[in-house]
């Protein structure tokens, strides 16, 4: 016995058949690892990129000077207090508008496009017929594929005159338009990862439920839709970060005012459409150029912490359901 | 391979210099007018291959100051050169700077084509974009709130807007932005409320308003524009620390012959001829 275990073991002798395959499968798995990690240094590099013209800001004399942080986020004094006004002859640059404008575009979206897409997903995986289904996925999958700019000029040309005559605004362009028109953008997002966690919910769970005498409805709201619950919540951490990060049609669509405002009906300026929109023209190095990037780093962080809080809540809510406690 | 290669490699060293030599113009200055400044060189480079056009924006100021420095031979620009920077070139450079107005520059104000004002003097506009009034009946119009369009501050005529109209002061917040020209049109020609502006050219299905001045209603007409009647236009300025000679002066007259006279009208502005 003692002997079976000190003995060295004689590595089996390999075909040349074999071993050529063993060597081009290494080669494969080598290609794969390769690829796999430019992707993320290119991820990691244009971080780094960002943040790097970022740091102008914090370095230049200059650019301190111009955008200091408290100008950037406390209020400053004269007729208006926060104002996006990096061309000028004093360059006024609080974020505060682009923080409310965003977050009031985003909010409108989320509140059209969450309902619409989690419940045109119930519906497609628990209630349509096999027929409406199979007509239903593909089209609404088919929104997905629409350029953002075109959704955007749809908004501009179509949506503005029906949404203003609507809610009796002031204005054509405004927070509500571009919330609406992102929603169009967004519902796929939701609607497909949400109809994809549905249909993972196992079989047996809406057997039991419908055994027990639950009405198909109760089926579907009570047992189906918190099984399901972490990929629905995926969907709409995906949604949210393509809505915070969309440019083109907010850009058509909100009216870009740089106006501190909660309400709906005036226009809006978002973080990422002032990038888009400025970074054509302005001088490479200047305190105006070093905000912009400053902008995209605010973005990334945003739809970083937001990703890091989503994945902790679904841990849980994965963890409650499961009943397992460690 | 590397001996057929030698000597190509010394021709091409040895032609470096000398087509470097053989002519380059460089000019420097105004963002409104890079775009006018690259396709003069294109269309320049084309006709004479012999001569390189290094065209690059920065702004009037950058351009003025690196004409002083010696490292642009044209700066583009979109004011007149102050005099202190006339004095400092003259003094650096024992000669008076050359002037050469290439092409015009001229802002239009749109109203929706229901809208019953027909024309507001500056100062009405002024006090629009910086916020005193929100209410067409304060100039004469309708009940109702001003939709105002503006550009992004990227774009060449909201500088314009802000330094001709608005005396440098800063838009009002509830100005809404819009990305280039047609947008504003387009919006201009859906709302009724509105008011925006852009280059003349492109106004379709929008209302153009004219400039009151005194007892005058002055239409952006290319006429005006040109005569330099019409008040919200401005030259386009070439400066040259001396007057142009060589391959200076021939790209110069191509600006100013009736061929480049024709880009600057495809680009948008109006010819000075």
């Amino acid at each position: 016995m003692e002997q079976g275990l000190t003995r060295a073991v004689a590595a089996p002798r390999l075909s040349a058949a074999a071993r050529r395959r063993q060597l081009r499968e290494k080669a494969v798995a080598g290609f794969i690892t390769l690829m796999a990690f430019t992707g993320i240094a290119a991820l990691v590099l244009i971080i780094v990129f960002v943040a790097k013209e970022a740091l102008t800001l914090f370095t230049d004399a200059d650019a301190r000077h111009e955008a200091s942080l408290s100008k950037m986020f406390l209020a400053q004094e004269g007729r208006y207090p926060f104002r996006w006004q990096p061309v000028s002859d004093t360059p006024k640059v609080s974020m505060i508008p682009l923080f409310v404008g965003t977050l009031k575009i985003t909010l409108v979206s989320m509140l059209v496009a969450v309902p619409m897409g989690v419940f045109s997903a119930l519906f497609v995986a628990e209630f349509a017929p096999r027929r409406l289904r199979e007509l239903l996925k593909p089209v609404i999958e088919l929104l997905a594929g629409i350029p953002s700019v075109v959704l955007g000029f749809f908004a501009l040309m179509v949506l503005s005159p029906m949404v203003k005559d609507l809610f009796h605004l002031d204005r054509p362009l405004n927070g509500t338009l571009a919330g609406l028109a992102l929603a169009l953008a967004i519902v796929p997002v939701i609607f497909t990862v949400s109809e994809d966690a549905l249909t993972a919910v196992p079989r047996s769970y809406r057997e039991a439920s419908l055994a027990l005498g639950a009405t198909l409805w109760e089926t579907a709201w009570k047992v189906v839709l918190p099984a399901a619950a972490p990929g629905i919540l995926a969907a709409c951490v995906l949604g949210f970060g393509r809505a915070i990060g969309e440019t083109m049609i907010v850009l058509m669509a909100s009216g870009n005012a740089d106006i501190v405002s909660w309400n709906l009906g005036d226009s809006a300026r978002s973080l990422s459409a002032t990038i888009a929109a400025e970074m054509g023209e302005v001088v490479v190095g200047s305190p105006h150029y070093a905000l912009l990037f400053f902008i995209g780093v605010e973005l990334f962080i945003f739809t970083f912490v937001l990703n890091m809080a989503a994945s902790a809540w679904t841990k849980k809510v994965l963890q409650r359901l499961t009943g397992s406690a460690s | 391979m590397p001996s057929l290669l030698k000597p190509l490699l010394a021709v091409f060293l040895l032609a470096l210099p000398a087509a470097a030599r053989a002519g380059t113009v460089t000019i420097k200055g105004s963002d409104t007018m890079v775009i006018l400044g690259q396709r003069w060189a294109e269309a320049f480079m084309k006709k004479n291959p012999a001569i390189k056009v290094q065209v690059t924006g920065g702004g009037s100021g950058v351009g003025l100051a690196a004409l002083q420095n010696g490292t642009t031979d044209i700066a583009m620009s979109s004011r007149e050169m102050k005099k202190a920077e006339a004095d400092k070139l003259k003094a650096r450079y024992k000669a008076p700077p050359a002037q050469r107005s290439v092409a015009k520059d001229g802002v239009t104000f749109y109203v929706h084509q229901g809208n019953p004002v027909g024309a507001l003097t500056t100062e009405q506009l002024m006090k629009i974009y910086v916020g005193d009034i929100s209410n067409w009946k304060q100039v004469g119009g309708a009940d109702a709130p001003i939709v105002a369009y503006s550009r992004e501050n990227s774009s060449g005529t909201y500088v314009f807007v802000k330094d001709m109209v608005l005396d440098g002061e800063d838009f009002a917040p509830a100005i809404q932005t819009l990305p280039g020209t047609a947008a504003v049109v387009n919006a201009v020609s859906k709302e009724k409320n509105s008011l925006g502006y852009g280059g003349a050219a492109y106004a379709e299905g929008v209302k153009e308003l004219k400039v009151k001045k005194g007892n005058e209603d002055i239409a952006p007409s290319a006429d005006n524009i040109k005569s330099g009647k019409y008040p919200l236009a401005r030259d386009l300025f070439f400066y040259l620390r001396a007057e142009p000679t060589g391959d200076l002066k021939t790209f110069i007259d191509f600006a100013l012959s009736p061929e480049g006279q024709a880009i600057v009208t495809q680009v948008g502005y109006f010819p000075v001829k």
